[in-house]
């Protein structure tokens, strides 16, 4: 029963925790905003700039989820802003993945 | 480059016929033939001297775009608006910045992988390069034009170089009151071989006299704000205003009498409206001077701030299309020109200066990063990162007259900042 009740709950988690990837076109806006945007103040290497670095060694001290709420939520008190305005949950999430290295 | 060698060609080909044609007639007298064949070796070796000599010219209407993904600088001139060549191996331009040296030859492109690029103009080659640290932001170069220093973020401080040589001449970290490294922005040169600069985490601005290179001094204001961001001087060398990120409010400082240290100015300017995210930080070495007045990006919202240069208050605000970046001043001062943030930058907006009223709203192309006018200001080169084109518009009648192409272009500048303080 118990056991039963955990599964449930892990496949609700999995559901929850599942985002809609965004489409190939999409992601190739989200790709360029990458580069472009957020490498005014990271770099378009990721290596940093006012910013702090990005690159996969860097987050992989984070979690994913931290990372996406940094990205729609931005950062108070430094110049990281929130980006809920021009990305979705899904886009932020794969902008998540993307840069920890685990999608292209 | 093109223009060059096709005129070398055109000039050595004539000669060289010549004397292969007129040569066998002589065959009789091989006295006369030496002689003549040696005049006309003579006669071709000196149109091929003149032929291959460099087509004279000046570096007044030469220019420079960045091509910030590609690690490469079109360099252009303003008066037929043409690409005379481009130069690659900068590395990563991702936010470029240059100076030009004091005869407009050159320009020193301060690379966000920390390498300082000297690029000749007349060439169309890499004069020389170093990789001086992990990561620089901008630079500037001494009034007398001997020296070149960088900005860094990592490690934090300046560098400071020979212009002639690019031999390191002064390393100097930026260690706050508080004993960390700092971020180093908003460098500018100051009359008499000495740098400007604040540090973005400890909210300091330092002036480094490299009167003696080997011994710079330094000077140091503490406690000036929290995260200054970027920081300009005025034309005339005067005052060093500092934007705060951290706060509402500029840190300006009176060079003409430092020792009355750093004062606030505009505090609150955003007081009584919710600022809004900020998705690009605003340049303010594109603050314009106009009159009297100070014409700026406002910080969160959609607005240019006027502010009165003699009692440093606001005298009034400007509504506009978006966040500004970039808020710069026509030569003249009677018109501002103002490009903005995210998501609103496909948009670029004139300001009429004596009615502050927008006079009109332009759509040069997607992804308007940067504005240079041409030295007198008859007209305004704009880069479109996304259209991957430069656009150039005549500022009187305001339409477009040329259009240059370019790989996703970031900034441009025109040699006429060689001789502007701050620049």
């Amino acid at each position: 029963m118990r056991l039963g009740m955990t599964l449930v709950l892990i496949g609700l988690g999995l559901c929850a925790s599942a985002a809609a990837e965004p489409s190939a076109g999409r992601r190739d806006q989200l790709r360029d905003m990458v580069a472009q945007d957020c490498g005014s103040c990271h770099g378009m290497t990721r290596k940093g700039g006012l910013g702090s670095p990005l690159l996969p060694e860097d987050l992989s001290r984070l979690s994913a989820e931290g990372v996406v709420e940094t990205i729609l939520e931005g950062r108070p008190g430094t110049p990281m802003p929130p980006w809920k305005s021009m990305l979705s949950r899904d886009d932020a999430t794969w902008i998540a993945a993307y840069l920890m290295g685990e999608t292209e | 480059m093109i223009r060059l060698s096709l005129s070398r060609r055109a000039g050595a080909s004539a000669p060289l016929a010549f004397a292969a044609q007129a040569a066998p007639a002589l065959g009789r007298n091989s006295k006369r033939m030496k002689d003549f064949i040696r005049s006309s070796v003579f006669t071709a070796a000196l149109a091929l001297l003149a032929a291959c000599s460099p087509q004279l010219r000046g570096t007044g209407d030469l220019g420079v775009i960045v091509e910030r993904a590609d690690g490469r600088v079109t360099v252009v001139e303003s008066t037929g608006s043409t690409i005379l060549s481009t130069v690659s191996g900068l590395g990563d331009l991702s936010h470029a910045a240059l100076v030009y040296s004091r005869d407009e030859r050159y320009v020193f492109v301060f690379g966000r992988d920390g390498g300082l690029t000297k690029v000749d103009l007349l060439t169309g080659t890499i004069a020389g390069r170093v990789v001086q640290s992990g990561n620089s932001i901008g630079g500037a170069i001494s009034q007398d034009g001997s020296l070149v220093a960088v900005a860094n973020y990592t490690p934090g401080g300046i560098k400071v170089f020979d212009t002639a040589s690019l031999a390191l001449v002064a390393d100097i970290p930026a260690i706050a009151a508080d004993g960390k490294p700092s971020k180093v922005i908003g460098i500018a040169d100051l009359p008499g071989r000495k740098f400007i600069y604040s540090l973005y985490d400890a909210g300091e601005i330092w002036i480094a006299d490299l009167a003696d290179p080997a011994k710079p001094a330094l000077t140091k204001f503490t406690g000036i704000g929290r995260l200054p961001y970027d920081a300009l001087v005025t034309g005339d060398g005067r005052w060093y205003l500092a934007g705060l990120f951290g706060e509402d409010g500029i840190a300006l400082l009176d060079l003409w009498n430092p020792d009355q240290g750093v004062r606030r100015i505009l505090d609150h300017y955003g007081k009584g409206t919710e600022p809004l995210p900020v998705f690009k930080m605003p340049h303010l070495r594109g603050w314009a001077a106009a009159d009297n007045e100070i014409w700026l990006p406002a910080i969160g919202h959609h607005q240019v701030l006027v502010v009165d240069k003699t009692s440093w208050k606001e005298a009034a605000r400007v509504d506009v299309a978006g966040q500004p970046v970039f808020v710069m001043a026509r030569p003249d001062g009677r018109q501002v020109w103002v490009n903005f943030a995210v998501p609103d930058y496909d948009v670029v907006q004139v300001i009429d200066v004596p009615s502050r009223k927008v006079v009109k709203t332009l759509y040069p192309g997607k992804a308007i990063l940067h504005m240079e006018f041409t030295p007198r200001g008859e007209r305004v080169w704009i880069s479109a990162r996304d259209s991957d084109k430069v656009v150039v518009y005549d500022t009187e009648t305001l339409e477009q007259v040329a259009e240059l192409p370019a790989v996703k272009p970031s900034g441009i500048f025109f040699s006429a900042r060689a001789h502007k303080t701050g620049l």
